[in-house]
């Protein structure tokens, strides 16, 4: 064999190891959407889709069981919903500071801190929320359940917050510099510029910013496995204790549940669904706030 | 009918709520760290008191003032270690064949690129699902350190390729050109010239990567972690447990002893976080300066 | 003739850089002094300090006396605010806002709130015609700013800075970023507004200069050289180095 023959067949052979490699990833969400999918429909063979919808009891283990899905979707959006009385603000707010009127030198300080907020496992906001928020809200308003909604929210809250905050200031920062200097020229304060020009201008990055953070806060699953509890109930009262999906299913995984049984199915058919909802909250994100941005 | 007020009276409105916001945006950053500050105070009060060498070397008990973490640290290490050994090449491979190989037309490189955007939003929860029904159930691994360490890695393999393509899209385009004007192979460029050059920010941002990892518990709990081990692993086929497994288990017991216990697991996984972050951060700052 | 701003020994620094060295000059009244030079010579750095735009950058430091009517321009106590709404400013590049046409010209007036709402759509009508630009968008007012031209942004930029009522008018280079056709309407534009505002333009051509301006400067290295009547400056330069200059010999 020739020395070009034997590196072109050298190159080729890569490149084919290459793509093989790059296949996992694609392989993954294949593997997702099938396992996922497979499951639920053999589960919906047994239940309807009507009652999975509009069923307003959650209880797959029970004698006779029920499966409205209904409690678990709405646990997950008020916790959700209340993280994001946190999250935003705090987080917009954080943002607004870092790019338009912190110093360089203070935004070398403040961005690795908000950085190690954001390393923090979700497992130690859990135990943070059950053994110092919850007493705190329990000292206040007695009649709350140990296991509460608020609780995690606001622990919820705290952890999606440093990722509004650098979403939000990364879209902030990218608005030219020049459209900056002409808001100061025409004799702008500093927050006109911030609330009149900048904002807006970063408005669809900031929009991407606040719909990646709820959806992360819909697929949280050990601070609420922690501190929500696991009453699945169709509630908006936020000082109950409520189950979300992920909570269901982490709960279902401890257990002892036949392989196979439709106990077992409910967790791929809750994970499904809360995929499909994730899923659906991202690409609203990406593709279609972000599409519309100015080009400058 | 409105007051009319005169510019200047306006000018000093203007001034002032210039001022006070800047307080308020100031106040929601001294909050956040603040919290911070809260949540780890929090921890060490709770936990140091049960933190010495015995809950180190210890094996998990039902007694908490003789529980130790031995068994979660060293399964951290076992699972941790070969997720590393298994995404970073696959990371790498992957990002190679993307930013060099790929044509960036084709329908397979956008596939791939609007593929690992939304993996990485998917929640770990769901990775915890494939695990089981592919690695555990379909491929007959079992609840095993294998089965866990091949969920993470797809659970990272997104960020990991991402934080590649950077690293490497950074090594000017003109010392490519140069090996390649050369006559010297693709393949041989990426691996004499380009990965040598892009190793420290492959580096950080796998670091980074795994330090995520590190602290995940929900795939692993679908994946057949379990909280309560009182045996070392010696294999990539054994059961195990992990940090933030011991953590769990131990935060959802209601004895207040356990909470104690629980915040000094949680001390120790968050050193072991502090100390992969330190490195990634070294890494950073000492390729930045070398650029400069 | 009115002295409308006074430059003594201003010495500028960007950190340990010393961009502007003892500067003194007088800026008249209703005339267009030009400021030419090459590249990295001071002259943008010399306008950035006449409405302060410089506190935006790091490590920016500024000496001297810059005296603008009644006021210290550089005095720290010296509100910005109203100090740029006196003193406008067209940069190099247009800029204008991700906004409608009619909300980048009524942008100033809306945060400064001195003149009454029922006045703006004249305000907007009048400020575009002195920018002569009102024919050309009267139809779409409520566009995107973007959607226009390279030459008609810059003269939205103008109308935006006119609208704020501004008696000194900054121009960084104003036509460096435009076509021959857009520059000579802009040129034509300076002409007339010369008769309402005080105009420092820097400009990259010596033939713009000489074309437009009632006075010159000539900067090098961080100092001004000449400073006189454009025509005397142009035809009997006084200095060696002016006169290299404007023949073309460097720069």
């Amino acid at each position: 064999m020739t020395k070009k023959k034997k590196r072109w067949l050298e190159e080729k052979s890569i490149e084919w190891v290459l793509i093989m490699v790059s296949v996992i990833s694609i392989l993954t969400t294949v593997g997702i959407v099938m396992t996922l999918f497979y499951e639920s429909y053999e589960f919906f063979t047994v239940v309807s889709i009507k009652e999975f919808f509009t069923t307003l009891r959650w209880a797959p283990v029970f004698d006779p069981p029920s499966f409205g899905v209904l409690p678990l979707l709405s646990g997950t959006f008020l916790i959700a919903f209340l993280s994001s009385f946190i999250s935003l603000p705090l987080g917009l707010g954080s943002a607004i500071y870092l790019s338009e009127f912190a110093s360089k030198k203070a935004r070398k300080i403040i961005k690795p801190i908000l950085e190690l907020l954001a390393g923090i496992p979700s497992i130690v906001y859990g135990f943070f929320a059950l053994t110092f928020i919850t007493p705190i809200i329990r000292s206040v308003l007695p009649d709350t359940s140990i296991y509460n909604a608020l609780s995690a929210s606001i622990a919820v809250g705290i952890m999606t917050l440093p990722m509004v905050a650098s979403l939000s200031e990364d879209a902030m920062m990218a608005v030219p510099d020049s459209i900056r200097q002409g808001a100061y020229a025409l004799g702008s304060t500093k927050l006109e510029v911030a609330i009149h020009v900048i904002v807006p201008a970063a408005f669809s990055g900031i929009g991407a910013s606040f719909m990646l953070a709820i959806s992360r806060a819909v697929g949280e699953t050990m601070i609420v496995a922690i501190a929500a509890g696991q009453t699945p109930t169709f509630t908006l009262n936020p000082l109950e204790s409520v189950q979300t999906m992920t909570g269901f299913m982490v709960n279902m995984a401890l257990g002892d549940i036949q392989q196979g049984s439709i106990e077992f199915k409910t967790v791929f058919v809750v994970g499904a669904l809360l995929f499909l909802v994730t899923l659906v909250m991202n690409f609203i994100a990406k593709f279609v706030i972000q599409k519309n941005r100015e080009v400058y | 009918m409105k007051k009319k007020i005169s510019y200047h009276t306006r000018l000093k409105r203007r001034l002032l709520l210039n001022q006070i916001f800047k307080f308020i945006f100031m106040s929601t950053i001294i909050v956040s760290i603040m919290v911070l500050a809260i949540l780890v105070i929090d921890v060490l009060q709770k936990g140091l008191g049960s933190l010495d060498l015995d809950f180190i070397l210890n094996m998990p008990s039902s007694r908490p003032e003789r529980a130790g973490i031995l068994p979660a640290l060293l399964g951290t290490l076992w699972v941790i270690g070969l997720t590393a050994l298994i995404s970073i090449p696959v990371g790498i491979g992957t990002a190679i064949y993307l930013q060099v190989y790929a044509d960036k037309k084709s329908w397979f490189f956008k596939a791939l690129n609007i593929n690992i955007a939304n993996l990485a939003g998917v929640p770990s929860i769901v990775y915890g699902i494939l695990g089981l029904t592919v690695f555990v159930q379909l491929l007959k691994i079992g609840p095993t350190v294998l089965a866990g360490a091949l969920t993470l890695s797809l659970l990272i393999l997104p960020v990991i390729i991402v934080s590649s393509i950077e690293a490497i899209k950074a090594v000017p385009s003109s010392i490519t050109e140069g090996s390649l004007a050369l006559g010297v192979s693709r393949w041989r460029t990426i691996t004499g010239v380009v990965l040598p050059m892009a190793t420290p920010g492959i580096m950080t941002g796998s670091i980074l990567a795994l330090s995520r990892a590190m602290g995940e518990a929900a795939p692993m709990i679908m994946v057949g972690a379990v909280g309560f081990v009182t045996f070392l692993p010696d294999s990539i086929m054994d059961r195990y447990t992990l940090l933030p497994m011991l953590i769990y288990n131990w935060t959802s017991r209601p004895q207040d002893a356990f909470a104690q216990i629980a915040a000094a697991g949680i001390i120790v996984m968050l050193i072991l976080l502090l100390l992969t972050n330190l490195t990634a951060i070294i890494i950073r700052n000492k390729t930045q300066n070398r650029v400069d | 003739m009115q002295t409308k701003i006074r430059v003594e020994n201003l010495n500028f620094y960007y950190g340990n850089f010393q961009a502007l060295k003892n500067i003194s000059m007088e800026i008249y009244e209703n005339k267009i002094t030009a400021l030419i030079g090459p590249s990295g010579c001071g002259k943008s750095t010399f306008i950035k300090s006449i409405n302060r735009m410089y506190d935006l950058i790091d490590g920016a430091v500024a000496k001297g006396s810059i005296s603008f009517d009644e006021i210290e321009i550089l005095d720290k106590n010296t509100d910005v605010v109203e100090l740029r709404k006196r003193i406008g400013m067209v940069f190099q590049k247009p800029n204008p806002f991700p906004k409608s046409i009619t909300e980048n010209v009524l942008y100033g007036v809306k945060r400064h709130g001195d003149v009454p709402k029922i006045e703006w759509l004249a305000l907007l009508e009048s400020s575009l015609k002195k920018a002569s630009l009102f024919s050309e968008v009267e139809h779409k007012l409520n566009q995107s700013a973007f959607s226009l031209s390279g030459g008609q942004q810059q003269r939205l930029c103008i109308a935006r800075t006119l609208a704020t009522k501004p008696e000194v008018l900054l121009m960084d280079e104003p036509t460096s970023a435009l076509d021959p056709i857009a520059t000579a309407k802009i040129e034509e534009l300076l002409e007339e507004l010369k008769k309402e505002y005080t105009v420092i333009i820097v400009t990259h051509s010596m033939q713009q200069a000489a074309r437009i301006s009632d006075y010159t400067g000539f900067f090098l290295n961080g100092e001004l050289i000449e400073f006189g009547l454009t025509k005397t400056l142009f035809s009997t330069p006084k200095d060696k180095r002016t006169e290299d200059y404007i023949t073309g010999r460097f720069g």
